[in-house]
């Protein structure tokens, strides 16, 4: 081991960009051996970018990095996994077909004769598994058959393998709870006393506080602080992620509540087990909030109601007559007129490599006019004016939409449904890794929406949000409503709240509760 | 060990379909030949059914990796037109000529590979290209039909082991007392067995096997976890070109002649795909096994065994038309691959349609 | 505005080069041994242009279905059958019959891709057995009329104008097919679903009928395809369209159009359909053997993925 006070890992002013936008701004971070260092931020903040670079999944535009003090520069995971730099990754790295001991043995197996030693495997798997508390699974179980939190288990035990001298764990343990999270917690400072540096990625403050000896905080791209853990209250830390005060981001709500005449209503919906006789009405001009714990259905609920769901039950009436959508396509047509900002822009909300118009144009195509044929002056028109009311800034409408930043792109995404001139609206966490001026703009057009008369359901990962931008809130805790929040009542205490009591109730979940995300 | 066994058999489902509709299907040819269940007719029957195992082995790898390989079929056939050039004379001649035209097929696989992994083409285009090379090739080897291959070494390949003997002059040429009851094996049948023991499970045990089911069960993860996608990518093209070499070599002893058939090799090309979905290979990769294509090819050969021995009077005379054969063959592949796809009717979230 | 889904773009303007090229060597060669400059003759280029119409009906509905990133391998029984339901139909129903015929086998395929969600390269590999069965059946047990009928050989051979009628109907069908690529709401949603499909359900776009409906016009200009090589040859004939499938590829991919689909202009599988067709016949008019147009055609085509259509993405 090298002297403690020396940094094993250290980056000097690394960047790294998008299609110009920034992910990483001159970057600095150093990371001591035989520390656990957690990795704040918000959504955005460029910590899932950091890691990237670290375990040699991207390479930085500029500035270096160092281990022990000498230079590296990983071209691949490969590399970064010989140096000993492994990282439990948030979107995992288990391949499904494959077996558990097969992806945990995936590099480096135990050879005989000179090909993978299955029985070996197995019994290092087992072993590994029985450290990370596991001990029943199977080996031989492929990972495709596991539920997500053995898979982050099976990932972990997959790292620890490794022998890392630096492990990341990025958001690795977001499904696990209870004693499988106190087992890995307990395993992290093993390898923490063994010698090796774990950085740490989560959203939890919680675990942040009982697991981290440093801590750093980052924000938009950059570096804010790091500092030993116990030095900094919770408060402090909060601050220091948002960075700003939140006064005067959100327009003005209406004053008192109004009696809105309903848009939409939804009784007893329920789906699989995911959603549980869900009932609710959202008024014309009403913006309707839907909070609580991540996973507990909300995506689902937009999902259903947008009839992208198979084998839905329940009732959805428009403007009180009940009507049955079995897609997007039902869903956007005039009759009903719903439009659904998706999770995932890039994959969902957009076709990345058309241009900025044919997106705009996508949704609406049989719109503008021209029968048969689309009438091109006309559709040329309608999206510059698009353009021109959300401000978008695009220099070419004919450019790749690829090209432009997320907040521009998100901007695409809502200006692609409003050309469908929507009466309901349904979002999916618009706002996930924008920047904070466009989010400022994106509330102000719900609000400038809402008093048209659209109704809206927006889903939101961000308290502030929820509490700045809704008249009514909807807490959902595992399917179900858990409580409706209206007014002044729409409180982080009340929202949290509401989730964590129901959460502490509800039987097998509690310590998934005690693990909330705290969003600022 | 019954979870076990209950996995294993979930996991080889498409395995055991494949081994299922054969059984039937060989049972029901064997119970309407004269010569059902002799030796002499399986010995014929896995001399027809060879070349084509092995070109749906050579289809089996790419696939596994999430790719195509339409080279599969003129491969063969160069390979075949290289044989009847130099498969003759005496044995050391033969050594080489075997190891030429292994060695041929190796080498085309890999361009394939190459094309694929360092040309960054996709593989149906890529392999479409090459396939054209390699029919000319073939062409320019043997522009007519014909040649001739050393008759010893395609007696003692493609009948029985008493062949096999007699030909090596062994076993007093095959006619000892305690040979015989081994003599009516069937060569091919060994040549299979051999095949998948000396290469395929070897291969399979390496970590560039099992990276070929990495890359096509999830590229990104496979990538993620260290793997060498682009080796595990090259392998599996060289592989399949090794095993295309194999079938072009049998083609030629089983035939003795080489001929550059276009025709013939689109056939072998279209028949390894549906011997590949019919064993239960994925066709996004990640899933099955050459042992699948194996069955697969049996069963795509047993249907049209069956249409040379229905009788017109049994009860399945009307199936006894010939004519029929093509009809079947397109049945079977249109209901095994809509028999997976009953998956689709089954998900719940119309996203996930989408992969 | 410059429509980016016609303009010339780099592979067009490759192609395009390539076969100046093609025509330039061709005619150094005839010029060489005495022919003149017979190339670039009016009546040489008729004759080509004629040609090139049965693979440019083919590679323009084999478009369709590659920019939404699937493929119709089922082309070839889908032209055979059409053209003999054609033929064995006669008379004026002729022509309608065959359309039919393609048109129904495309929506078949279309269906079994969509709904079934099947792979699009096995389901039509199925198809087209099931078709060739079919046909085997249809000529097996009796001998049906193979003959084909006074319009299609018009078609085929015909001349209005001093041009060949064959080049006519292909620039009809491209016409057509330019207009739903680049002007209709159903052009666009072919190229949003062959570059992210799923973004372009959620957008409401209905993709399933989509799909069906690439698929069906895939057919159905297999089918004219079959109508005219069958006037061609004055008889519809077992086989006649296993020389179209690969060829039809290529061209498709010569011109452009990426194999994953989503990319694509219709000007580029024109130009690609010329260069191989152009291809072909300088090399049977150097007298080249069958086997070196087969390594120069292969070549050419690995030569233009070379030049731009490699994925420039990659994992991770």
């Amino acid at each position: 081991m090298t002297d403690a006070t020396a940094p094993l890992l250290e980056l000097r002013d690394v960047s790294k960009s998008y299609g110009g936008v920034h992910a990483l701004r001159n970057v600095d971070f150093a990371g001591r051996a035989g520390s656990i260092h957690a990795v704040l931020g918000e959504n955005g903040a460029g910590k899932s970018t950091l890691m990237k670079i670290v375990s040699g999944v991207i390479r930085p535009d500029t500035g270096e990095m160092r281990l022990d003090g000498r230079p590296v520069a990983f071209a691949s995971p490969r590399e970064a996994v010989a140096a000993g730099v492994v990282c439990v990754f948030q979107e995992l790295s288990l391949v499904p077909d494959l077996s558990v001991a097969d992806n945990i043995c995936i590099t480096d197996p135990p050879r005989r004769f000179g090909l993978i030693d299955r029985r070996a495997q197995r019994r290092v798997a087992a072993a590994l598994l029985d450290r990370v508390g596991c001990p029943g699974l199977d080996p031989r179980t492929r990972v495709k058959d596991l539920p997500l939190a053995q898979r982050q288990l099976v990932e972990i035990a997959k790292a620890l393998g490794r022998n890392p001298r630096v492990l990341v764990v990025d958001e690795g343990a977001s499904a696990l709870s209870g004693a499988e999270l106190a087992r890995v917690f307990a395993v992290l400072r093993e390898v923490r006393d063994g010698g090796a540096l774990v950085i740490y990625i989560s959203h939890r403050m919680n675990e942040i506080r009982e697991l981290a000896d440093r801590c750093s905080v980052f924000r938009n791209g950059r570096h804010v602080e790091t500092f030993d853990a116990h030095t900094r209250g919770h408060d402090d830390i909060i601050r220091m992620m948002i960075g700003r005060e939140m006064t005067g981001v959100f327009p003005a709500k209406p004053a008192a509540p109004r009696d809105y005449p309903p848009a939409i209503r939804v009784d007893h919906l329920s789906w699989d087990d995911r959603l549980r006789d869900i009932g609710f009405t959202i008024g014309k001009g009403e913006i309707v909030g839907l909070g609580g714990l991540d996973g507990q259905g909300q995506r689902e609920l937009l999902l259903a109601l947008f009839g992208v769901l198979r084998g839905v039950e329940g009732t959805v009436a428009i403007d009180g007559r009940p009507r049955r959508i079995d897609g997007p396509a039902a869903a956007k047509a005039p009759d009903i007129a719903m439009a659904l900002i998706p999770e995932d822009r890039k994959t969902e909300g957009l076709v990345l490599a058309m241009s900025v118009a044919d997106n705009i144009a996508l949704s609406s195509l049989g719109g503008h006019g021209g029968g048969i044929l689309i009438d091109r002056a006309r559709l040329e028109s309608d999206v510059e004016s698009m353009v021109r009311s959300l401000q978008i800034k695009v220099g070419d409408v004919n450019r790749a939409v690829a090209t432009l930043s997320g907040g521009n792109q998100q901007k695409v995404v809502l200006a692609k449904w409003l050309m469908t001139k929507p009466r309901i609206l349904l979002l999916n966490d618009p706002t996930r890794g924008i920047d904070v001026g466009t989010k400022q703009e994106i509330y102000a057009l719900l609000r400038r929406l809402a008093d048209e008369g659209v109704a809206i359901l927006l889903f939101s990962t961000d308290l502030a949000e929820l509490i700045g931008c809704c008249d009514r809130v909807l807490v959902l805790y595992r399917g179900g409503i858990a409580r409706e929040l209206a007014g002044d009542d729409i409180t982080e205490m009340n929202i949290l709240g509401s989730a964590f009591d129901v959460a502490l109730t509800g039987s097998p979940g509690p310590a998934r509760a005690a693990g909330a995300e705290v969003r600022p | 060990m019954t979870r076990g066994l209950r996995a294993a058999l979930s996991r080889n489902l498409g395995l055991l379909l494949a081994v299922g509709l054969f059984a039937a299907l060989y049972g029901l040819y064997s119970a309407q030949h004269p010569r059902g269940g002799s030796a002499a007719l399986l010995v014929q029957n896995s001399n027809e059914s060879f070349a084509l195992i092995l070109a749906a082995m050579a289809q089996t790898v790419p696939v596994l990796t999430g790719g195509l390989d339409l080279s599969v079929g003129p491969l063969m056939t160069l390979v075949n037109c290289l044989a009847s050039r130099v498969l003759s004379g005496g044995p050391v001649e033969l050594a080489f000529g075997i190891l030429a035209c292994l060695a041929a097929g190796t080498l085309g696989g890999l361009v394939n590979g190459c094309l694929v992994v360092y040309g960054r083409m996709q593989p149906i285009i890529a392999t479409l290209a090459t396939g054209a090379v390699y029919i000319g090739i073939a062409l320019f080897l043997r522009p007519t039909p014909g040649g001739a291959v050393n008759a010893d070494l395609s007696a003692m390949l493609t009948y029985d082991l008493a062949e096999t003997a007699a030909v090596l002059g062994v076993f007093d040429g095959g006619q000892a007392a305690w040979f015989q009851p081994f003599a009516p094996i069937p060569v091919p049948l060994l040549l299979v067995l051999a095949v998948l023991l000396f290469v395929w499970v070897p291969f399979r045990g390496t970590e560039m096997g099992r990276g070929c089911y990495a890359v096509g069960s999830s590229e990104g993860s496979a990538y993620l976890s260290g793997i060498d996608v682009d080796r595990s990518r090259l392998a599996a093209y060289t592989l399949a070109g090794l095993f295309a070499a194999m079938a072009g070599l049998y083609l030629a002893l089983q035939t003795g002649t080489g001929n550059a058939d276009a025709p013939q090799a689109g056939a072998y090309t279209l028949n390894s795909i549906a011997a590949v979905v019919i064993g239960g290979t994925s066709l996004f990769g990640g899933s099955g096994g050459v042992v699948g294509s194996l069955f697969g090819a049996l069963v795509l050969r047993s249907i049209s065994f069956n249409f040379r021995v229905f009788d017109e009077a049994s009860w399945l005379g009307a199936l006894a038309d010939p004519l029929l054969q093509p009809l079947f063959e397109g049945m079977v592949l249109l209901i095994a691959v809509s028999l997976g796809a009953a998956r689709a009717l089954r998900i719940r979230n119309r996203l996930q349609l989408f992969g | 505005m410059r429509n980016p889904l016609t303009a010339l773009d780099k592979p067009a303007l490759f192609a395009a080069g390539s076969i100046l090229l093609i025509l330039a060597v061709g005619s150094l060669y005839t010029l060489s041994t005495g022919g003149g400059l017979t190339m670039l003759s009016p009546a040489y280029l008729s004759q080509q242009l004629q040609i090139a119409a049965f693979l440019g009906l083919i590679a323009g509905g084999l478009m369709m279905v590659i920019l939404l990133g699937h493929i119709d391998l089922s082309i070839p029984w889908t032209l055979t059958a059409a053209a003999m339901m054609a033929t064995s139909v006669g008379g004026p129903a002729a022509v309608p019959v065959a359309l039919a015929v393609g048109l129904a086998v495309g929506v078949v395929n279309g269906l079994g891709v969509a709904w079934l969600r099947v792979p699009s390269m096995i389901f039509t590999l199925g198809v087209n057995t099931v078709l060739q069965g079919l046909m085997v059946l249809h000529t097996g047990g009796h001998a049906p009329q193979s003959r084909s009928t006074g319009l299609m050989e018009f078609l085929a051979t015909g001349h209005v104008l001093g041009l060949p009628m064959a080049a006519l109907v292909w620039a009809a069908v491209s016409g057509l097919l330019v207009v739903l690529l680049t002007r209709t709401a159903m052009g666009r949603a072919v190229y949003a679903i062959g570059n992210r499909e799923s973004a372009a359900y959620l957008s409401g776009i209905p993709t399933n009928r989509v799909i069906v409906g690439c698929f069906a016009i895939c057919g159905a200009c297999a089918a004219l395809a079959g109508c005219l090589l069958a006037g061609y040859s004055t008889k519809a004939y077992q086989g006649m369209g296993n020389a179209y499938l690969l060829p039809g590829i290529a061209a498709v991919v010569i011109g452009g159009t990426h194999v994953l689909g989503g990319r694509g202009t219709y000007t580029g599988t024109v130009l690609g359909t010329i260069l191989i067709v152009v291809l072909q016949s300088v090399l049977s008019v150097m007298q080249m053997p069958d086997a070196g147009r087969q390594i120069i055609y292969g070549l050419v085509i690995i030569a233009m993925l070379f030049a731009y259509g490699r994925d420039t993405g990659r994992a991770g």
